[in-house]
């Protein structure tokens, strides 16, 4: 919302600076965007020009060399490519060595090979406007050469405000006055609407004309007047300058009338030229599937039977509270205007606005909720200027379907409730005085303040909280103490010792020279399906197909960002997130999916970056995975063993499940090659994941003390030849089954497979120690347990001691 | 005899510290100590002297010998640290080449430090820390916290919606703010409470100040006289931890359908004083206000108590303020990082400057 000063001051004078103005708003509720200060026009190499000729440029058809009388001895040769730039304009120019209010700075220039000693302005270069279609054209009297901002209609600073929903009253130059009026105290001057050429005959319907209402629902309210001898024209200056400075461009007196009314009032107004009304008759009705109507900028329109049209004998005419038709558009030849004035369906007009993406001043304004009394106010604000400024003749009567709403509830406002919230006592005599100045009646009785909403807060303000919320910003927030809450819960905070041992994973692998990385939680669904079995969650709006499925586990995240490192030339890559996974939930489950906080790690290359003395790191694998993982669970406390098989976007034989008695945790291994290719990354790539939401909810409590023994152990080691079928780790649980308890440790040292153990058989060599907590074991203790572990490897598995 | 003694003390002194190797050490006292050596025989034949000198002459031997033994021991102390220090002149290194293995420092991603830092400022201050579902519903996301039916948010221009999500208040989104989790917590646990809810959020827009993913922190207190005060001192206290000591705060009045009065809080910059630089210029953080937008806050409506009566919570008799910021805005404005999707690239070069 651009509000100009001069406007302004017309209802409110503060005799404060357009800055101070805007801390004040902002300060108390009203967010101002940008101070646009014309006064940084004084540059005085911003001069007025007179263009003395205009001819098109030699080797460019949409520029021109102009002539420019700029007030010095010799003209000035300047090219401009506005389309109506022509010779015996008075405009604006930047001579060499200026700077344009937003700071830019004019230089001498060649534009295809012609030289332009400066540039002539447009609205927008000045900041006066958005106008920018050409430039600006300058009323004629003030002479070459002298400073711009002499010649410049109306200079003065605007205010861009940023209305929030709540308040669609500060769309009006009127209701932002009355916000200022509450802010600074400035006295309020009688609103626009005071004085209606047409109040005597409300009441009564104008003749030559019909409205029907079919659905009062999506229209609570439709007035309208009919005004005769109507003088279609340009508007006059003043008028033509607020609606520049308001940002509008001037078309011509009714439909700037129709414009500034709604600027000044807040409630957007419709002018039909009543000639083209067919039959002189109007019906509000739900539209048609498949209707048709041309709006006001020249665009078909197909409708829906959501939207609400305005239509005529001849079909649909007006695309209610959005835009209005072309076919009873006002035109250079209108003599009779029907102004109408309605309020309409919010919801409907959101819709309506949105589908077709035509989000207009009126639409902006009928989605956020206008009252009815608003209707009547704008509509007698526009008679006024219709009489005045085309010397119209206004018709008796007022149209007026539905009428005013209901009566603005009246609320009660307690003092204690006030400071009780506010933690600072404001009194009931103070509050009264910032109602009343924000349009509330206000009644004081003993003490209890009653007040009644106006007609333009219907919707906002309907609760005592409201009334607090109305007089706490207007009083401000900079006097109240700061002071902190009482802790009443009897718990003291911090985190849970889930969320210790997330942390604690997370700092694990940072330790061990991973980054962590904050991926995309959705991406391709075509590459995320093959890392589930299941559905994805898909987006119904998504921004691209690319971002159109949630992830169903973080591992792609990974994939992206490995590859995006790696295109970037990393050699290295070790990354890791910490986030969400997400599934459809199961049927009858409480959340409305399945998501599963995970911990995902990918390495690629080296293990370490290469030095000179370790010149070739081994590259990373599974087994890089897997003591990452064995890592991870001892941190978290849990205890854990790799079981052979996981997902298929691991490559098979590399591939390995997280087993837990809690059940399957995560997996580890190698990405298949196929993924990786996919994703343009060189085999091998290590990966992991495991639940750690889940791990870190179950994991055992404060780890308990285990005494640990100070007898010595006794260690024998073993070299066994198994069949290659056999598992490491059905080797260390076989050994661990039949040595019992005072097995203490194993721990295979040496892996060997080739042609001195045969083919299908591997070599695994293991360290066995055996410990008795309460005595020191002898050769001759461990000798039958060696014995028993022995026959078991030959028995179980089908090994044999190596020679 | 004796003077004999004093003859091969002296002599054998000399040798001794004559002696410059650890081996020409070994043949001095071989010569002079040695089984064959004379002084040894001399001890040895104390036995044959006669009975009045035996005594003197042993013990004038006998110390000749300890002495020289001592020398011997002390003098190839010092020859062994000698000949030490000689040898490792050779294992010299140049003490300048790069550490090896190189093992690198991983890293947090900055979110995740500033959320646990944020994390950490309130758990300080008595708050326990939730985390909830990023996929929600109408429910938890507009409709209980007092969104209009035709608020804009709701649009599918500005929220995504999950497909096949359901209709009505069970239909399914991504979370386009943590606050829906201020209803499900109160739903669960009465009151007085005091919380803190970190998570990921979705909002459709994408531009150098808005990625379509993004962080927020909530907070929510409710007890029965929780004050907007309260809310002042305990924002005060969050922005001095983070911002340093001697930030301010304002509040600036909003609009936040869920809170009732709502505010804007504004921190006061700590590049500049009043907006200016040391030399003058106009600050580029603050951009000359002197003030920086850190997040929104208010005073929960009691609407939004009303959504969970159930839970104990009484819009007459319970009070409470809750608070919303973005994880992103906080690390760029305290690390002076000029564009939001750098968070979300994951370069190694961005992440590597945080470890």
């Amino acid at each position: 919302m651009l509000v100009p000063i001069e406007w302004l001051e017309e209802y409110v004078q503060t005799g404060m600076e357009p800055g101070e103005l805007a801390e004040r708003l902002a300060l108390t509720g009203t967010e101002v965007d940008r101070v646009h200060d014309a006064a940084t026009v004084g540059d005085e190499k911003l001069v007025v020009g007179h263009v003395t000729a205009c001819e098109k440029h030699p080797d460019a058809d949409r520029l021109r060399v102009c002539t420019v009388d700029v007030g010095a001895d010799e003209p000035s040769t300047i090219v401009c490519g506005a389309p109506n730039v022509a010779a015996g304009q008075t405009v604006a120019v930047a001579l060499p060595g200026s700077r344009l209010p937003d700071g830019t700075k004019i230089k001498k220039s060649k534009l295809r090979g012609v030289a332009s000693a400066g540039m002539i302005l447009s609205e927008r270069e000045l900041g006066l406007s958005e106008e920018h279609d050409g430039i600006m054209v300058l009323d004629e009297g003030p002479e070459p050469g002298s400073p711009l901002s002499a010649a410049l209609p109306a200079p003065g600073a605007v205010l861009e405000l940023e209305i929030t929903p709540n308040r669609p009253d500060c769309l009006g130059i009127y209701g932002v006055a009355r916000e200022v009026h509450a802010a600074t105290g400035a006295p309020l001057a009688a609103p626009p609407w005071a004085g209606d050429p047409g109040e005597s005959s409300v009441g009564q319907a104008p003749a030559g004309i019909e409205v029907t209402v079919e659905d009062s629902a999506l229209c609570p309210r439709f007035t309208a007047r009919v005004f005769e001898e109507v003088k279609v024209g340009p508007s006059p200056a003043w008028l033509a300058d607020r609606m520049r400075a308001a940002g509008q461009r001037p078309i011509n007196n009714i439909v700037d009338i129709t414009n500034y009314v709604m600027l000044l009032c807040g409630h957007p107004l419709h002018a039909f030229d009543l000639d083209r009304v067919a039959g002189g008759r109007l019906v509000v009705r739900a539209a048609r599937d498949g209707e048709k109507l041309v709006t006001l900028d020249g665009e078909e329109r197909e409708l829906v039977a959501q939207d609400c049209v305005i239509a005529d004998d001849e079909g649909v005419t007006s695309l209610a509270g959005v835009m209005g038709g072309e076919r009873s558009e006002v035109s250079e030849q209108t003599t009779r205007v029907l102004l109408e004035v309605a309020v309409w369906e919010p919801a409907m007009i959101n819709r309506t606005a949105q589908r077709l993406a035509l989000r207009s001043e009126a639409s902006a304004r009928f989605e956020k909720g206008l009252s009815p009394e608003g209707a009547l106010e704008a509509l007698a604000t526009a008679s006024a200027l219709v009489c005045e400024l085309a010397g119209a003749s206004l018709l008796p009567g007022t149209l007026d379907v539905g009428g005013p709403g209901e009566p603005g509830p009246t609320i009660g406002l307690r003092e204690e409730r006030l400071a009780g919230l506010l933690g600072s006592p404001v009194t009931i005599n103070r509050a009264a005085e910032i109602l009343e100045s924000l349009g509330f009646g206000v009644e004081l009785s003993g003490g209890e303040l009653t007040a009644t909403v106006p007609h333009f807060r219907r919707r906002d303000v309907t609760r005592e909280a409201d009334l607090i919320e109305e007089v706490a910003r207007v009083e401000g927030f900079g006097d109240l103490p700061a002071t902190l809450p009482p802790n009443r819960s009897g718990r003291a905070g911090g985190l849970t010792p889930a969320q210790a041992l997330v942390r604690r994973a997370e700092d694990l692998l940072a330790g061990r020279g991973l980054s962590e990385v904050v991926g995309w939680s959705f991406g391709d669904p075509q590459a995320l399906a093959a890392f589930t079995d299941g559905d994805l969650i898909r987006i119904e709006n998504p921004m691209s197909e690319a971002q159109s499925a949630m992830r169903p586990t973080v591992l792609p995240s990974l994939l992206d960002l490995a590859a995006l490192n790696a295109s970037r030339g990393a050699g290295r890559i070790a990354l890791f997130e910490s986030g969400t996974a997400y599934a459809p939930a199961p049927a009858g489950a409480p959340l409305p999916a399945s998501e599963r906080h995970e911990l995902a790690a990918l390495l690629a290359g080296p293990v370490r970056p290469p030095t000179w003395l370790d010149t070739e790191p081994q590259p990373a694998g599974i087994f890089t995975a897997s003591a990452l993982v064995g890592d991870l669970m001892a941190a978290l406390g849990v205890a854990w063993e790799p079981r052979e098989g996981g997902p298929s976007f691991l490559q098979p034989g590399r591939a390995a499940t997280v087993a837990t008695a809690e059940g399957d945790m995560g997996w580890f291994g190698e990405v298949h090659p196929a993924v990786c290719a996919r994703w343009g990354l060189e085999a091998p790539v290590a990966a992991l994941a495991i639940d750690l939401g889940e791990l870190a909810a179950t994991a055992p409590g404060p780890a308990r003390f285990e005494p640990f023994a100070s007898v010595p152990p006794v260690r024998e080691d073993l070299a066994v030849i198994l069949p290659a079928t056999v598992g490491a780790g059905e080797l260390v649980a076989c050994i661990r089954g039949a040595g019992g308890e005072l097995v203490s440790e194993v721990e295979i040292f040496d892996v060997y497979s080739g042609d001195q153990v045969g083919e299908g058989k591997v070599s695994l060599a293991v360290h066995v120690e055996f410990r008795d907590p309460k005595r020191t074991l002898t050769d001759e203790d461990v000798a039958p347990l060696r014995e028993r572990i022995v026959a078991a490897i030959g028995g179980e598995l089908g090994g044999e001691l190596r020679g | 005899m004796i003077e004999r003694v004093g003859q091969i003390r002296g002599e054998a002194a000399a040798a001794i510290s004559g002696a410059s190797t650890t081996a020409e050490l070994d043949d001095v006292r071989i010569r002079f100590l040695g089984r064959r050596a004379e002084l040894p025989q001399l001890l040895r034949s104390v036995a044959e002297l006669p009975a009045e000198e035996r005594g003197e002459a042993g013990r004038a031997a006998n110390e000749a010998r300890q002495e020289l033994e001592a020398m011997i021991e002390a003098r190839g102390a010092e020859l062994e640290l000698a000949e030490l220090e000689a040898g490792l002149e050779g294992g010299r290194v140049d003490v300048t080449l790069p550490g090896s293995p190189a093992e690198p420092v991983g890293s947090l991603h900055l979110l995740t430090q500033t959320r646990r830092e944020i994390e950490d400022v309130f758990c300080g201050l008595g708050y326990t820390v939730y985390a909830g579902p990023e996929i929600e519903t109408v429910h938890y996301n507009f409709d209980a916290l007092n969104h209009d039916r035709s608020h804009p948010a709701r649009a599918r221009t500005d929220t995504f919606y999950v497909e096949g999500g359901g209709e009505g208040p069970d239909e399914r989104l991504l979370r386009t703010h943590t606050s829906p989790m201020q209803v499900r917590v109160m739903e669960e646990h009465p009151p007085p409470v005091a919380l803190l809810i970190p998570g990921r959020v979705y909002r459709r827009d994408s531009d150098a100040t808005h990625t379509p993913q993004f962080h927020q922190v909530e907070g929510l207190v409710v007890d029965e006289d929780v004050t907007l005060a309260d809310l002042k001192g305990t924002l005060l206290a969050f922005a001095r931890a983070i911002f340093g000591d001697g930030r301010e705060i304002r509040l600036r009045p909003h609009f936040f359908p869920f809170t009732e009065p709502s505010v804007e809080v504004d921190v006061s910059c700590f590049m500049c004083s009043a907006g200016a630089l040391e030399d003058g210029s106009r600050c580029p953080l603050c951009k000359g206000t002197g003030w920086l937008e850190v997040l929104g806050s208010g005073m929960v409506d009691p609407n939004v108590f009303g959504w969970v009566r159930e839970g104990g919570y009484d819009p007459e008799r319970h009070q409470g303020f809750a608070f919303g910021l973005g994880i992103e805005r906080i690390a760029m404005l305290r690390h002076g990082i000029p564009d939001l999707r750098i968070f979300y690239d994951n370069d190694l070069r961005f992440l590597r400057q945080f470890a």
